[in-house]
C-alpha cells in the first residue's frame, strides 16, 4: 500500500494535492481539471492497473467554499488493491467526464448530476437517471428537505395521477438525540471559582 | 421497383413486463427483429434510500439494506455492518463471524436459485422455477428461525449478529444440505444439455474480459468472462479466510457460462456452509461492548446500567468516529459496497450504496446490440437484475 502510494506520487508529481492512507485505504485528492489524466494513468500504469471503476459518487459539504466532493473508487483485479480519488467542485463549476476512460462512468455520472447537480462537461448523455420525469432539484443535497416538494396521488375525479405540492399535517421532525451522554454540566450558577474546573464539552 | 423506405420500429419494453424482472422501462429501436438501440429508463423503484439513511441512526439504517436486493437480503447487511465496524475499529467474535458467513452463503443460494430458475423461465423452461421455489422456501425458514422474518431479516448488526441460532437449527441446515445436491442435479438435467436452453443462451450476450472490466462488471458476470476474481478469496472478510472453496469461472462470457458459474457457485456455497457448521466455535455472537451491543433481556430486568444502555442505544444510538470507508462484499450479484462518510455523530453523513446490478444494467445496450429482441430478454435474465438495488 505504502509502495503503491509512493509510486503514484512519484509518477504523477504535483498533480496530487493530498494523499493519505486511513483505515487501510489509499486516498488521493487531485484537481478537477486533472481527473481524466489521473484516472487514465491509474488505469494504464502497470503497477497500478486499476481496470475497474467501481463507483462514482458525490458528497455534499455545504459549509465548504467548494461544496461538493466527487469520489471515484477504483479496483485492480490483477494487483488486488483499491484506490479512492477525490475532487472538489461547486454548483457552477463543471467537472470533466471520465466516460471516455471507463465506459461504466456514464451512468454513475448521470446519477451524480441527478442527485447533486454536479455538471460533467463533454458527457455524452447527461440526463436525469433515477428521479421522476420532470423532477426539479437535486435531492441528495443537504439543503433539499427529506420530505421533498412534490407528491403524487391518484385523483378519483380526474381519473388520473396528479402531482401536488407536499402537504404535511405535521411538521417533519428530526430528533438528533445528541444529548450529552457524559452527564450534565457540573458547575453551579454564581460559583465564580468554578472556572478552573474542567469544562464539560457542551455542544 | 421503387425503393421502399423502411423506418425503424421503436417499442416500449416495460415498465410492466414479466421478463423485465421488476420495473424496467427500455425504449428499444428495432430493425425488424434486431435490436439497434436500447435506452434504459430506471428509477421507477427509486425510494431515496441514501437520503433516508442520512436521517437515521446507524442501527436504524440497517433494515434499509434488506430492502435493496430483496432476493438476498443478508448480503447487503453484511457490507453495511462491516463498513460500520471498520470505522469503529471493532470486530465480531468468532461465532458471530461464522454465523455471518453461514447466512451470507445461504443468501447466495437463495439468490442464485431465483436467478437461475427465473432465467430458465425467461427462455422457456417452466419446471425449474417450481422446483427452485420449494428449496427457497426451506431456506427462508432458516431466515425466519434466526430473525423472525422470512425476507427483511435485519440479522447482521454492527458488532456481530443479533441473536444466536436457535437450538437444533444447525442440524436442520445440515439436513437441508444433504438433500440439496439432488435438486441441483435434477435441475441441471433439465437445463444443461437442453437443446432449446442452449440455443437461447450459448453465444448470446458475449462479453470479453476487457469489456467486462471496462463496464465495471463484478461477480458472476465478471467470472463468466474468465476473470478469476472473488472478493471472498482476494480480500477475505469475516471467516472466509478459514474456509476452503473454489472459484468457478467461465470461458466464453456468454449467457450460458454465466448460468453455469452460478450453478457451480451454489455447490461451493454448500461446501462453505458445511465447513462453517463444522468449525463453528461456541461463545458470544455479538461484541460485548455495552456501548454498541444492546444488553440481553434478562439483564435489563435486574441491572439499572443495562436499562440505561438499552435506552440510549435505541434512542441516541452509538457514535461512530469521524472517517470514511469503502467496504465491499462479494454479494451474490457481484461487488456490493457501501461508501460511508461519518462526521462523528450518531447518523451517517453520507452512505453511498454501490449496487452491482446498476453497472450490469448499464451495459444492457452494449450487450444486446445486434441481437434479436427475444435474446435481449435472455441477456437481461443472465445479468441478474433486481430493481430494489438498481434504483435504491
Amino acid at each position: 500500500m505504502q509502495e503503491l502510494a509512493e509510486h503514484i506520487a512519484e509518477q504523477l508529481g504535483d498533480v496530487i494535492q493530498a494523499q493519505n492512507i486511513r483505515l487501510g485505504e489509499l486516498m488521493l485528492t487531485v484537481r478537477r481539471e486533472d481527473i481524466v489524466k489521473v484516472l487514465t494513468f491509474l488505469r494504464d500504469d502497470s503497477a497500478c492497473d486499476f481496470k475497474i471503476l467501481l463507483d462514482v459518487c458525490g458528497v455534499d459539504f455545504p459549509d465548504r467554499p467548494e461544496r461538493f466532493e466527487v469520489v471515484y473508487n477504483l479496483l485492480s483485479v490483477r494487483q488486488n488493491h483499491r484506490v479512492r480519488v477525490k475532487i472538489n467542485t461547486d454548483e457552477d463549476t463543471t467537472v470533466p467526464t471520465v466516460s471516455d476512460v471507463f465506459a461504466t462512468a456514464n451512468w454513475f455520472e448521470r446519477e451524480v448530476w441527478d442527485m447533486y447537480g454536479v455538471f460533467f462537461s463533454d458527457h455524452p448523455d447527461l440526463r436525469r437517471l433515477l428521479t421522476d420525469y420532470g423532477f426539479e432539484g437535486h435531492p441528495l443535497r443537504k439543503d433539499f428537505p427529506m420530505t421533498g416538494y412534490v407528491e403524487v396521488r391518484y385523483d378519483e375525479e380526474q381519473k388520473r395521477v396528479i402531482y401536488e405540492p407536499v402537504k404535511l399535517t405535521q411538521e417533519f421532525r428530526s430528533f438528533d438525540f445528541l444529548s450529552p451522554w457524559e452527564g450534565a454540566e457540573r458547575h453551579l450558577p454564581g460559583d465564580e471559582k468554578a472556572e478552573d474546573a474542567p469544562a464539560d464539552q457542551a455542544d | 421497383m421503387a425503393e421502399a423506405h423502411i423506418k425503424n420500429y421503436t417499442i416500449n419494453f416495460g415498465p410492466q413486463h414479466p421478463a423485465a424482472h421488476g420495473v424496467l422501462r427500455m425504449v428499444m429501436e428495432l430493425d425488424g427483429e434486431i435490436v439497434e438501440r436500447i435506452d434504459s429508463h430506471i428509477g421507477l423503484l427509486h425510494r431515496g434510500t441514501e437520503k433516508l439513511i442520512e436521517y437515521k441512526t446507524y442501527l436504524q439504517a440497517l433494515p434499509y439494506f434488506d430492502r435493496l436486493d430483496y432476493v438476498a437480503p443478508m448480503s447487503q447487511e453484511h457490507a453495511y455492518a462491516l463498513g460500520v465496524e471498520k470505522l469503529m475499529g471493532i470486530a465480531p467474535p468468532p461465532r458471530g463471524q461464522y454465523l455471518r458467513v453461514l447466512f451470507a452463503e445461504i443468501s447466495r443460494i437463495l439468490n442464485h436459485l431465483l436467478n437461475i430458475t427465473a432465467f430458465a423461465m425467461d427462455v422457456g423452461a417452466m419446471t425449474p422455477m417450481l422446483w427452485g421455489f420449494e428449496q427457497r422456501e426451506k431456506l427462508m425458514e432458516f431466515y425466519e428461525g434466526v430473525s423472525g422474518a422470512r425476507l427483511h431479516a435485519a440479522y447482521f448488526r454492527p458488532g456481530g449478529v443479533h441473536q444466536d441460532v436457535p437450538a437444533g437449527m444447525l442440524e436442520d441446515i445440515l439436513a437441508w444440505c444433504d438433500q440439496f445436491p439432488a435438486f441441483v442435479d435434477d435441475m441441471r438435467s433439465l437445463l444443461d444439455g437442453n437443446r432449446i436452453f442452449k440455443q437461447r443462451t450459448v453465444g448470446i450476450g458475449v462479453v470479453t474480459e476487457k469489456e467486462a472490466l471496462d463496464w465495471g462488471f463484478t461477480g458472476p458476470m465478471l467470472r463468466g468472462s474468465g476473470v478469476a476474481f472473488d472478493l471472498r478469496r482476494a480480500q477475505p472478510y469475516d471467516a472466509y479466510d478459514k474456509v476452503e472453496f473454489d472459484v468457478p469461472i467461465g470461458k466464453n462470457g456468454d449467457c450460458y457460462d454465466r448460468y453455469v458459474c452460478r450453478v457451480e457457485e451454489m455447490a461451493e456455497s454448500l461446501k462453505i456452509i458445511r465447513q462453517c457448521i463444522e468449525q463453528m466455535p461456541d461463545g458470544p455472537v455479538m461484541t460485548e461492548d455495552g456501548k454498541i451491543a444492546p444488553p440481553d433481556r434478562g439483564q435489563m430486568k435486574r441491572s439499572m446500567e443495562a436499562l440505561i444502555h438499552h435506552f440510549k442505544l435505541y434512542t441516541e444510538g452509538f457514535h461512530v468516529p469521524e472517517g470514511e470507508t469503502y467496504t465491499a462484499v462479494e454479494a451474490p450479484k457481484g461487488e456490493f459496497a457501501v461508501y460511508l462518510v461519518s462526521d462523528g455523530t450518531n447518523k451517517p453523513y453520507r452512505c453511498k450504496i454501490r449496487a452491482p446490478g446498476f453497472a450490469h444494467l448499464q451495459a444492457m445496450e452494449f450487450c444486446s446490440k445486434g441481437h434479436m429482441l427475444a435474446d435481449s430478454v435472455a441477456i437481461l435474465g443472465s445479468m441478474d437484475i433486481v430493481f430494489g438495488e438498481v434504483d435504491r
